[in-house]
């Protein structure tokens, strides 16, 4: 049985990545937008872990302490707005929210 | 106070008038008149004071000094300039006396007498420059107070016109005289010309090749100011200007500044390797010719006058080619005695015809101006060269000039002496003899006398400034070998050319005879001119003056027309199609295209993101 390496995790996280950017680049849903993010978020510390075991360096898994904290503070302060967003134009969708352009 | 300081006084005191008389006294014609005179008469006082008092001096103030280029107002006094002030303020302040009867009545009668006081001092500053740059600003001051006076009446659209002619023609000249200056400058590293004269005196080669085209180019100022071919177009118009201004300006001084320059500058022409001097000698002959043929044709008393001052400023410009400054100078002071008598007859006659200038509407007027015609006789007899009057001699000197140096030339003055005495005696016969030919010319009334006493006053000159040593006198400034050799005074001038060099005094008096009996047989009694019908399409040539005005203006209108229509081009589709409306195409178009960019939708901002990440991720770790 083949042991799993480096580039292993490392693919895995490239897929998690790009799952999620094609998430956030394709979905409507604004929710499931911001869950594509968290996902690219952990495709980011995936790598961060893996990195750090396979170089034993601890400097990594620090790294994604602080990640998944500011992960948390911003899912707080993100879904608030999505909240607020919702309560104000009744939809979630991306399509609707297009008056930044001029 | 020294003596000499007296040149300060008979330079300023013109200007002065004229600051006087445009700031204070304009409104008073009576007194702005007498300042005016007041001025011209203190400055020949003063210029005959120096004349007798002293032989050369030099007074000098620093005017500029920028580093090697020190420039003066100077004082430059000796043979050479002592003369032509002579001249300038003699003639001048019998012109301004005789402007006092002519000018009478007209309403800008003191911005006239301004203006001729401006002239004087313009001229003054020419006459004594010691250097080229100094002569340079007056030179250009005589432009200016000639355009005044020529456009004197500016609400007559000719006089405009005139004035403006006058004054391009005359720039046209001077850009060549600039450019000789600061090539001579550039040569020699002076515009002093004691300085200039000691450096070539010590080495004649220090200009080297470029001495022609230096000779060249100052030549052209003289081209420009005494209205030699090519621009000699402008002279016949200026005679749009008061009648006093023709004689003064354009026949007696102004013109006469180019010849007097030539004289001044002789020493750098006359350089070993300049090969200017058969240049200015040619052009000098050529336009006396021309101008000659066209004098013949011509009916406008003025204009006849005109023509006839051109083509004796040409046989002065001959002369100085032929390397006789002397004999040009000679010429110059005689002719502007005469000349200027000739131009205040001519005055005489159309005041007295209450302004009708054409000769064939004259006749008889001998009878009716007796002391007009006397004192116009005398002035044209000076003028064909009739001993003992001046003209004679001083022609004589150029044209034995011409025999020692060169005969085609000779011959050719010989046929334009031929030439002036025939048209005027045709002017004479027709205008002052025969019956009268209108009404005008059976009332006329001499002038008064306030017109008549200058005209006396130039007819001695006229007729003794033969006899009065100026040769001698101007022989200390260019020696003897340049002078054509005329030495003594009184009464020995009075044969002296026929013992000189006989053959060109008898052929003057001959040609003299002959023009004087072409003339009689043709015009004695005529009542029209015979001429058209022997002579055909050339009379009409001469009659129209060989058409130079007309070449003149289709040549400008050509080149002008192809300068502006590339210069619209230019405009159209380069400055104002290519780079304004270019760059605001530009800008607009790329403007246009990045907008398509900016959707609002914030997924395609993702996309974008994402898109830029990974291309600078690729040019950082695999592109490097």
């Amino acid at each position: 049985m083949m042991r799993a390496g480096l580039e292993h995790y490392l693919v895995v996280s490239f897929l998690l990545f790009s799952l999620g950017l094609l998430g956030v680049v394709a979905r409507r849903n604004l929710l499931v937008v911001y869950m594509s993010l968290e996902l690219m978020l952990n495709a980011a510390n995936l790598a961060l872990v893996a990195m750090s075991r396979f170089n034993g360096n601890l400097d990594g898994q620090v790294l994604v302490f602080f990640i998944i904290t500011v992960a948390a503070a911003e899912v707080a302060v993100g879904l608030a707005l999505i909240v607020a967003l919702y309560r104000r134009r009744q939809s979630a969708h991306v399509e609707d929210l297009a008056s930044l352009k001029l | 106070m020294m003596l000499q300081h007296i040149a300060w006084i008979v330079l300023f005191a013109p200007l002065a008038a004229a600051a006087l008389i445009a700031l204070a006294t304009r409104r008073d014609d009576r007194l702005s008149a007498q300042i005016s005179i007041a001025a011209s008469a203190v400055a020949f006082a003063g210029s005959l004071i120096l004349f007798l008092a002293f032989d050369r001096f030099e007074l000098a103030w620093s005017w500029l000094n920028v580093g090697p280029l020190k420039v003066d107002l100077g004082f430059k006094f000796d043979a050479l300039s002592g003369l032509m002030l002579l001249v300038v303020t003699g003639v001048g302040t019998a012109i301004h006396v005789y402007s006092f009867g002519y000018m009478q009545g007209d309403r800008s009668f003191a911005r006239f007498f301004a203006s001729m006081s401006l002239f004087m001092f313009s001229m003054l500053g020419i006459v004594v420059s010691n250097n080229l740059a100094q002569m340079f600003v007056f030179w250009e001051l005589v432009g200016v107070s000639s355009y005044l006076l020529i456009g004197f009446w500016y609400e007559r659209p000719a006089a405009a016109d005139a004035s403006k002619k006058a004054f391009i023609a005359n720039r046209v000249g001077d850009f060549g005289f600039l450019l000789g200056i600061l090539m001579v400058w550039g040569l020699l590293g002076t515009v002093r010309f004691d300085e200039l004269e000691a450096r070539l005196r010590t080495d004649p080669g220090a200009m080297g090749a470029a001495a022609t085209v230096a000779g060249l180019l100052l030549f052209c100022g003289a081209v420009g100011k005494s209205a030699q071919f090519p621009l000699h177009v402008w002279l016949p118009d200026a005679m749009e200007g008061p009648t006093p201004v023709s004689a003064l300006i354009h026949a007696a001084t102004m013109v006469a500044a180019g010849v007097f320059m030539l004289c001044r500058v002789f020493f750098l022409l006359n350089v070993p390797d300049s090969s200017a001097l058969p240049v200015i000698a040619w052009i000098g002959g050529g336009t006396g010719l021309l101008a000659a043929l066209i004098a013949v044709q011509q009916d406008d008393i003025k204009r006849i006058l005109a023509y006839s001052t051109l083509s004796q400023l040409g046989m002065m410009v001959m002369a100085v080619g032929l390397g006789g400054p002397g004999p040009a100078m000679y010429h110059l002071v005689t002719h502007a005695f005469f000349k200027a008598l000739l131009f205040l007859g001519a005055g005489s006659v159309i005041h007295a015809m209450h302004h009708e200038q054409d000769i064939w509407k004259m006749g008889r007027l001998s009878q009716r101006l007796p002391v007009t015609c006397k004192t116009f006789l005398i002035g044209a007899l000076a003028l064909c060269g009739v001993p003992p009057f001046s003209g004679f001699y001083s022609k004589d000197a150029i044209l034995a000039q011409g025999f020692e140096h060169n005969t085609w030339l000779f011959l050719l003055a010989v046929f334009t002496a031929w030439l002036t005495t025939f048209y005027m005696s045709r002017l004479v016969i027709v205008a002052f003899f025969g019956g009268p030919k209108s009404s005008g010319a059976e009332e006329a009334h001499e002038s008064p006398g306030i017109m008549t006493s200058p005209l006396i006053f130039l007819a001695v000159p006229s007729v003794v400034a033969g006899i009065a040593g100026i040769p001698g006198r101007l022989s200390t400034q260019f020696g003897a070998a340049a002078e054509g050799a005329h030495g003594p005074a009184g009464f020995a001038a009075l044969f002296e050319p026929f013992s000189h060099s006989p053959l060109p005094a008898f052929l003057g008096l001959l040609v003299f005879m002959l023009g004087v009996a072409a003339a009689c047989s043709f015009y004695w009694g005529a009542k029209e001119d015979p001429l058209p019908s022997k002579l055909g399409w050339f009379a009409r040539a001469m009659k129209d003056r060989f058409y130079f005005d007309e070449i003149y203006s289709a040549l400008v209108r050509l080149t002008q027309e192809t300068i502006a229509t590339a210069a619209a081009w230019f405009d159209r589709w380069i400055l104002s199609g290519l780079m304004v409306r270019g760059a605001h195409g530009t800008t607009e178009l790329v403007g246009r295209a990045l907008r398509l960019a900016q959707t609002g939708n914030l997924q395609t901002y993702a996309l974008l993101l994402a898109f830029g990440v990974a291309w600078m991720l690729f040019y950082a770790l695999v592109a490097r």
